[in-house]
């Protein structure tokens, strides 16, 4: 990257002196100063990323700290605190090499080991998405010098190269973590990372603010000096800010779906649907399959037919998004389109629902407190539902109550939204696998799906590194899953981020304004 | 009764009032399905059970309920609020850090609806029948009769969006790193529209009460009598009639006083004011319990302490009382 923005900067100085006239490459030399204010919705609990891993949290923390890896947009990884890695032969030891000259923002240097106790001992014992992995797949992690770093695989793992996105294994400073009580270290209230941004301030209810790493190890950025975090509670002022100026950038999801293409229009305004591809949300509605008649597969194959998922992407998400044809997003590796289709259908609804064998009973629907667009969603379905004969009652309750009910599977229809984190084997079979029918985490296989041949095509997409035989097991997995219809698949969401076009440079990579800053500037 | 022996036993009552109120508070938000653990475990998008065993250990929620129910009185007793490790910070910091934001945007909402109310009733009771009384009875029954959120949001849209004369929202221009006159200028700019959001409603209250209670006192016998006398029109509605007028006006801003603390979520919310409200709000969507009872603490124990001065207020405006309570 180094040598690419000389080369640019070279190449601009050159046009300039030829012609004197404002070339594109001119136009696209990163210019070095300036303050961007960003809208992160809702306030983050804290900015320690090893401890905390919301959606929030993520934005601001993925600026300043690191992991080895980082993921352009096609999610190929690409060199962060990992000069170069290497894979060996039998696909179990992988080799990193570090940056030499990187420090922490405290001015200590980052060396191989951090990476051994992040990997090692931090995020094993806090970390709900590196732990599963570490235990179940890692043998060792070692140190072999200053400056390198092994990890020992107990058998193949596919997504290991996916794993190291910075929400999923932030590098956190040995010095000041190892032999403390993590939760309560003080430096939780004002994280050390080897980002590109240093944490500043943080007032709660109105701001967090940023400041450039003078001493970051990448030279020449990063270009902005300052990113402001505004904290604005209410969905309408927030698109009101944004158009008075006082936000530059509206990060996904933090406006009503219904103002997002009245903002489009507005003047020096750009809007992108990138960098999501690492979480490529995906939603659905969760079926309890231990309550009566949810558990006949008829059944569900009629509600399948009976919603009308274009009217909910069109209508009530205002066109964002896709709708899925099963459990993997199209947005990511291994998704394969030749699956059972189910385009709406009322008539076939009425037809394979009667031969279920329903006799009427009323199914609860559990509404996802999540903001409107839910509710209007819901309302949505139980018409398309009752339409061929299914009675529907919406619940409603908060978000703990929602978490709850979820969690304790109490409840027959509800909503899921889930990241898929780059790789089936991470992000998707941990919906469907029978050893996640666990009680307490809402994002488990609450529905409680087993399916013994199932499970072992995960094991073997899992457990294989080569492209074909994964493929293989997740083409079969998602032809099963299509049929057996374990939840319905409703949209692949779209979270798109709407800024100013004079912040350049914004999202490169496949988790967007999560690590978008280190390479942004602004005209 | 003396005022010694009245405050002394007002006290008493006080502080077991809050007693009881600070119990009732726990046991009340236990009922709430969810506890802090699974909030923040299911934001995370990620969550095992080792997660939720740790987090439910760090809140303390493994103990017995009556533990913990020990624990936080216990800590109450000590002016010790408790720890939030939601946002791992001591519950009295957090308070604290919002306080100044909410008491600013209350207090010039009370004093400007108080002063306002009770100058526009008093107007509208003088000029009882003419076209200045209906102007302003009619505007008082539509900032009563308007919802909050619209007036909040419609001042946004226009005095913001449209005429771009004030700030949407928040407390200062963010960055600006203002000092000393120009902060406070910014931070006053930034106060009209919530402030004023908030006022209206009490302002109309205060109005019609005030019009009200003034046109009733007006026909009293000792009006007659003053007017008799020979005072001035202007004398009589001020010495005589607005004084025996006040009382009911007070047992409002009693009550309105009370809230100083508590009663601005909504306002905080819609205009991104860092205050108390916005604080217990989301203590309660993240079931944040230790920040949650702080919030309630604290606004309990204000509205006991403002319905002591409310009496104390009466015995001043009306001295009669004091003789019979």
């Amino acid at each position: 990257m180094h040598v690419r923005s000389t080369l640019a900067v070279a190449i601009s100085v050159l046009a300039l002196a030829l012609t004197h006239a404002p070339s594109p490459a001119l136009a696209q030399t990163p210019k070095a100063g300036g303050t961007v204010h960003v809208v992160v919705h809702p306030e983050p609990p804290m900015l320690m990323q090893g401890l905390n891993q919301n959606g929030p949290t993520n934005m601001v923390a993925g600026n300043i700290y690191e992991s080895l890896l980082r993921y352009d947009e096609k999610l190929t990884p690409q060199p962060s605190l990992a000069k170069s890695w290497e894979v060996s032969p039998d696909a179990k030891v992988y080799t990193f090499k570090l940056q030499g000259g990187v420090t922490w923002h405290d001015g200590k240097p980052f060396t191989a080991d951090d990476v051994v106790f992040s990997l090692d001992k931090f995020l094993r014992d806090v970390h709900p998405r590196w732990r599963p992995i570490v235990n179940a797949q890692v043998e060792k992690i070692e140190k072999v010098d200053d400056l390198t770093v092994t990890i020992t695989l107990k058998q193949p793992f596919g997504p290991l190269l996916l794993s190291q996105e910075v929400a999923s294994a932030p590098m956190v400073p040995k010095h000041i973590y190892d032999g403390t009580d993590y939760r309560a270290n003080p430096a939780n209230n004002a994280p050390i990372g080897t980002g590109a941004f240093k944490f500043k301030e943080w007032k709660k209810g109105s701001y967090i603010h940023l400041v450039k790493n003078e001493s970051y190890w990448q030279k020449g950025k990063p270009s902005l000096d300052e990113i402001y975090w505004q904290i604005i509670p209410d969905a309408s002022a927030r698109a009101v800010a944004y158009e008075t100026g006082k936000v530059d950038v509206l990060t996904g999801g933090s406006v009503d779906v219904y103002d997002v293409q009245r903002l489009a229009k507005l003047p020096n305004t750009c809007i992108t649907t990138k960098g999501w591809e690492m979480f490529a949300p995906h939603a659905w509605m969760s079926i309890n399959l231990r309550n009566g008649i949810l558990g006949n597969k008829q059944f569900r194959q009629g509600l399948m037919f009976a919603i009308d998922r274009e009217f909910g992407k069109d209508v009530v998400w205002a066109g964002l998004g896709k709708i899925p044809t099963g459990p993997i997003s199209s947005k990511t590796r291994f998704y394969n389109a030749d699956v059972p289709k189910y385009t709406f259908d009322p008539a076939k609804a009425r037809e394979l629902i009667k031969a279920s064998g329903y006799k009427g009973e009323t199914i609860r629907l559990l509404n996802l407190p999540y903001g409107e667009t839910w509710t209007r969603w819901s309302e949505a379905i139980k018409q398309n539902l009752e339409d061929v004969g299914v009675k529907v009652q919406i619940e409603t309750t908060d978000v703990p109550g929602w978490t709850q009910k979820a969690s304790n599977w109490d409840f027959d229809l509800t909503y899921n939204f889930l990241y898929q984190l780059g790789d089936p084997a991470t992000g998707v079979a941990r919906s469907y696998v029978s050893s996640n029918i666990v009680k307490g985490n809402p994002f488990a296989n609450i529905g409680g799906y087993s399916n013994p041949e199932v499970d072992k095509w995960f094991a073997d997409g899992a457990g294989s590194s080569a492209n074909e035989q994964r493929q293989e097991a997740y083409t079969k997995i998602q032809k099963i899953l299509a049929d057996e219809l374990p939840v319905l698949w409703l949209l692949e969401m779209d979270f798109p981020t709407i800024y100013r076009c004079n912040v350049k440079n914004l999202i490169t990579t496949g988790i967007g304004v999560n690590d978008g800053f280190r390479d942004a500037w602004k005209e | 009764m003396t005022l010694l022996t009245f405050l002394s036993s007002r006290l008493a009552k006080g502080v077991l009032t809050l007693f009881a109120i600070a119990v009732l508070n726990f046991f009340l938000i236990r009922a709430a399905p969810g506890d802090p653990a699974q909030v923040l475990a299911g934001e995370a998008g990620a969550a095992d059970g080792v997660l939720l065993l740790q987090l439910r250990e760090r809140f303390g929620l493994d103990q017995p309920l009556l533990t913990q129910l020990w624990i936080y009185l216990k800590g109450y007793l000590t002016f010790d609020l408790g720890f939030s490790y939601r946002q791992q910070q001591p519950v009295l910091a957090l308070i604290l850090e919002r306080l100044p934001a909410t008491l600013l945007l209350t207090a010039t909402a009370f004093i400007v609806s108080l002063v306002l109310g009770v100058a526009m009733g008093g107007l509208a009771a003088r000029r009882a029948g003419r076209w200045s009384d209906s102007l302003i009875t009619a505007l008082a029954l539509v900032f009563y009769a308007t919802p909050l959120f619209w007036i909040a949001m419609m001042s946004q849209i226009v005095f913001a969006l449209k005429l771009k004369i004030l700030p949407n929202v928040g407390y200062e221009t963010i960055g600006a790193n203002y000092t000393g006159l120009a902060r406070a200028l910014d931070i006053g700019v930034h106060l009209v529209l919530p402030a004023i959001t908030l006022g209206l409603f009490f302002t109309a209250l205060y109005a019609r009460m005030m019009r009200a209670s003034m046109l009733e006192v007006a026909g009293a016998d000792f009006v007659k009598t003053a007017r008799a006398k020979g005072l001035s029109p202007g004398i009589v509605s001020r010495r005589h009639v607005a004084r025996n007028a006040i009382l009911p006006v007070v047992t409002l801003a009693g009550l309105q006083a009370g809230q100083l603390v508590g009663g601005a979520v909504l306002t905080e919310t819609v205009f991104a004011w860092p205050g108390i409200g916005r604080l217990m709000f989301d203590a309660l969507v993240q079931r944040d319990y230790a920040v949650l009872l702080g919030v309630f603490f604290v606004s309990s124990a204000l509205v006991v302490i403002f319905n002591i001065v409310t009496d104390l207020v009466y015995r001043l405006a009306d001295p009669r009382i004091e003789a019979t309570s």
